[in-house]
């Protein structure tokens, strides 16, 4: 492996000035330790042959750089906040810049709002019950340097909690926002949130990246469904244009939970979605939608993991990629199911939209079943926009560039569709006309 | 159903009526010592009275190999315990009376005969009367292939690979490794340096073959392992079917089996590739059956080529194996048809690859999975649009059926897509037998058995539909012992 050795000493010799500076419970430091040895043994992942998960991806880049500390007072455009995300004045919401909670920016929800939300760095130090029970639960360090590396190094983030039974009536909004700088840094957002039973959530996540230099968002997010929850979540990725975006969710669903996420992905110089679905009580359904984007010389990479661990679930995986340009985007994907998750029902999709010659997707749904009384499907489609279809319009007098947008905003509206929120919904529909330079040319 | 013949395996002496090709040929062989190094490379090579380019080939081959250190490929979802490759006897021939291979057909060994004749392979020519020409290869080398004669008249080359090095070292030289270069992969390395015996075919320009042309492969030494290599060659606007069937003894222990398939289609070719894969395929605890470690690819190097790949695996403990089309020339068209069976503790890691290269280039895949008993299966493919494959269009369906409980199923598409004009589609279901079916097969009197063996058959219909006459009577009666044991 290419080791560059003087970039692990720089990740070691920041921990320890860091665990110097903190003053945190004893099972957290401890966590910590070993999550960054986790990280130093198991070294970035490479794209070599054998290592699955990363056979499309090389993150030599990330692996090589020494990245800062994020700048701590950066300049903050806030009409472009306000213009790119969907910032509604209703909702709530909580504001990281460059890592750092922002309070000014901030709208956490008052007492009796049925949900709590918490900076992290506000609870780290003096510990909390709910932390230590569910932290670094899902998401698994041991065997993912990434997550290692997360787990070690984040120092603030959200804590979202939901009471038993409580519904909280306005979405949150958690943005994370990566400034303009002037040398390379990284930061690591951490998001956990817990549900209660019988507890419902609409939750709304934004990364989103201001400069055009590189740098580097670690982001590791733990969603625990308790007992009969539900939620609905959506998860926007904006980063910049030299970003280098490792985004990890993992969800954890108890019995009888409802989970409905639905994710935009804008390509960036290195960009990974992976989430993983542990459907671990029976009676449970997770419905994942995504669409992504990529254009110039982008690298979007989707791992899409749902394990099926009891029996009677539900799962659907719906992804839709539009490329162009020389981008490159991935598609990975497994459905597993376990010994004994009887009566599953698992469909997985993959489609995409090949917008240049010089585009290229990799798609590779995978099934994995230990289960006979099962009902599993998969699919996947590539090609162009079809050429009928063009025609059709064409000889009705519709400009070509107009009869591409309404195809492939066509194509992209079966997981558009599925977002519930409808200051949401427009402002993804701008997203996505502003994501394609190619449509932007007509308005 | 005629019942299956009743079989005492000679090494076990336990009735296997499930395999009832599992009886040893009793003749005498010759057999190198086991183990692997450049003496027993020189040696096979000597035996076979190869030139020195073969020799120098075959000790690159193992180089190569060497340096890869002895460890087999991992990322298959098949599991087994490492294989020592110094345990293992790398070229064992049965000996004739006069201790050559047999000049003509009655010069062969009776009991050789009678052996082939047990397995449904008749070595007499008079016996058929439309007739396929068979090529019988024991363990390492060929012991008769039949209607060469009527063949050479039409300028067909169809022969012992050893015989074509002697004979057409031209043709040899210039294809063999072309399509499957050593260093491909850890086994095909290993059979470039120790491959024994195979086929050998070449069908010049415009000329269609009249018959299909069958080998028929036969581990019967204890501790061999087989190693064949296959060539064929479909020269400017001929056509060629090619069929392969394969068995071999009960044995405790586990038989080595790496071979390596390479086909070349030229201008307006076509190439049809059948396999019976019927390995002993291990006890119903898992012990013995054959590795079935094989690599397989054609190139349709010419325009308008076709390659066609039909395969049903029912037999070895373990079968890894991709056919592969690599579709270069502009409108050629890839095929591949497979059933893969498992049952009682068999693995099945297979399917394919289609490389589009040229212009219009089409590619269809269909594969069937049947899992059964611990039986795991997995289909692995890939389609692979490079971006000079203008109009590129790939169709894959592959579905998988899980009988009992035990069973998995695993499914392993890969879609790399490098051209927008290109449209890949690929789908691919995962279910059991429906109990909607079953009942009312049954309510109709059919008794369980014969309902799963039903439905089963019609779920592989569209895989069988493509084999050639001679396998489809042979596939419904293997099908029906390999699912033997399932109900219940």
């Amino acid at each position: 492996m290419t080791q560059a050795p003087p970039v692990y000493e720089t990740y070691a010799r920041r921990f320890r000035e860091l665990e110097a500076g903190r003053s945190e419970p004893d099972w957290l430091r401890e966590l910590r330790r070993e999550a960054l040895g986790r990280f130093l043994d198991l070294g970035f992942p490479t794209a070599r042959r054998g290592n699955e998960p990363w056979k499309y991806t090389d993150v030599g880049p990330v692996a090589r750089t020494v990245f800062g500390p994020p700048p701590a007072r950066p300049p903050l455009p806030l009409e472009r906040l306000r213009r790119t995300l969907p910032w509604r004045p209703t909702w709530r919401r909580a504001v990281f810049v460059g890592g750092r909670y922002r309070p000014e920016l901030s709208h956490l929800p008052a007492a009796g709002e049925e949900v709590t939300v918490l900076p992290l760095s506000r609870v780290l130090s003096q510990g909390d019950d709910l932390l230590e029970r569910h932290l670094a639960r899902y998401a698994t360090y041991q065997d993912d340097a990434f997550a290692a590396l997360n787990t070690a190094f984040f120092s603030d983030g959200a804590l979202v909690v939901v009471p038993d039974g409580a519904e909280p009536e306005r979405p949150l909004h958690l943005v994370f926002v990566s400034p303009e700088s002037e040398g390379p840094y990284v930061h690591y957002p951490r998001v956990l949130v817990v549900l209660g039973r019988q507890s419902r959530l609409c939750l709304v996540e934004s990364y989103l990246g201001l400069g055009d230099g590189p740098y580097l968002t670690s982001a590791v997010r733990e969603f625990y469904l308790g007992e009969g929850a539900a939620l609905e979540h959506y998860h926007l990725l904006l980063e910049g244009e030299a970003a280098y975006h490792v985004g990890q969710a993992r969800f954890y669903q108890e019995r009888d939970t409802s989970l409905r996420s639905v994710f935009f992905g804008r390509g960036c110089a290195i960009g990974r979605n992976d989430v993983r679905v542990d459907l671990d009580g029976p009676g449970s359904e997770a419905y994942l939608h995504g669409l992504y984007v990529t254009t110039g010389r982008q690298h979007l990479d989707n791992y899409i993991n749902i394990d099926h661990i009891k029996p009677h679930c539900t799962s659907r995986l719906f992804y839709r990629g539009v490329l162009d340009g020389e981008s490159h985007a991935i598609f990975g994907g497994t459905v597993y199911v376990r010994p004994g998750a009887q009566k599953t029902d698992a469909e997985q999709e993959d489609k995409n939209l090949l917008l240049s010659r010089e585009a290229e997707v990799d798609s590779k749904p995978a099934l994995e079943i230990y289960a006979d009384d099962v009902k599993c499907g998969h699919g996947a489609a590539a090609g162009a926009v079809a050429e009928e279809a063009l025609f059709y319009m064409l000889s009705r007098g519709i400009g070509p560039v107009l009869a591409q947008t309404l195809l492939i905003k066509g194509f992209a509206s079966s997981v558009l569709d599925e977002v519930r929120l409808p200051a949401l919904r427009t402002q993804l529909d701008r997203l996505l006309v502003d994501s394609l330079p190619r449509l932007r040319t007509e308005e | 159903m005629p019942p299956a013949r009743k079989v005492i395996s000679r090494e076990t002496g336990i009735e296997e009526k499930e395999y009832k090709w599992g009886f040893v040929i009793p003749v005498a062989a010759d057999v190198a010592p086991k183990g692997l190094n450049e003496d027993i490379i020189r040696l096979i090579s000597r035996k076979k009275e190869e030139p020195e380019w073969m020799l120098e080939w075959r000790l690159r081959a193992y180089r190569y190999w060497r340096s890869l250190g002895y460890v087999e490929p991992k990322w298959a979802k098949i599991h087994h315990p490492p294989i020592d490759f110094q345990d293992i006897v790398y070229y064992a021939a049965p000996l004739s009376r006069d201790g050559d291979r047999p000049k003509t057909l009655d010069d062969i060994d009776p009991e050789l005969k009678r052996a082939f004749d047990k397995l449904g392979i008749p070595l007499e020519e008079q016996k058929r009367l439309a007739g396929v020409a068979v090529d019988a290869v024991l363990d390492s080398v060929s012991v008769a292939t039949t209607f060469q004669k009527r063949l050479e008249e039409l300028g067909i080359i169809f022969c012992p690979i050893s015989e074509a090095i002697q004979k057409h070292p031209e043709l040899v030289r210039k294809y063999l490794g072309s399509v499957v270069p050593y260093t491909d992969n850890f086994y095909a390395a290993l059979n470039s340096a120790v491959f024994s015996d195979g086929t050998f075919v070449y069908v010049p320009p415009g000329v269609r073959c009249p018959m299909d042309l069958m080998t028929y492969f036969r581990i019967n030494e204890a501790e061999a392992g087989q190693f064949e290599r296959t060539l064929i060659i479909a020269d400017r606007g001929s056509y060629v079917s090619y069929l392969e069937g394969c068995t071999a003894p009960i044995r405790k222990k586990h038989q080595l089996h790496a071979a390596v398939v390479e086909l070349i289609a030229l201008e307006d070719a076509e190439i049809k590739y059948s396999t019976l894969q019927n390995w002993y395929p291990g006890d119903k605890e898992g012990r013995g059956g054959v590795y079935n470690f094989v690599t397989k690819r054609g190139i349709c190097l010419g325009k308008n080529s076709k390659i066609s790949w039909t395969q049903v695996e029912t037999g070895s403990a373990i079968t890894w194996k991709y056919p592969s089309v690599i579709l270069r020339g502009d409108n050629s068209v890839g095929e591949f048809y497979s059933v893969a069976l498992v049952n009682n503790y068999q693995q099945a890691d297979t399917g394919t690859k289609m490389v589009h290269m040229g212009k219009n280039t089409r590619s269809t895949i269909v594969a069937k999975g049947i899992s059964a008993g611990h039986g795991q299966n997995t289909y692995r493919g890939l389609v692979k649009i490079m971006p000079t494959a203008d109009g590129a269009r790939n169709f894959t369906r592959c579905d998988s059926l899980l009988i009992g409980s035990k069973c998995a199923a695993h499914t392993v598409p890969y879609l790399e897509v490098r051209n927008p004009t290109a449209r890949i589609e690929h789908e691919a279901t995962t279910s059991k037998i429906s109990d909607e079916q079953l009942f009312y097969l049954m309510s109709r009197g059919i008794s369980e058995e014969e309902a799963q063996y039903m439905i089963v058959h019609g779920f592989c219909r569209g895989v069988f539909q493509e084999l050639p006459f001679e396998f489809a009577m042979e596939v419904t009666q293997l099908l029906r012992v390999s699912l033997e044991g399932t109900v219940g």
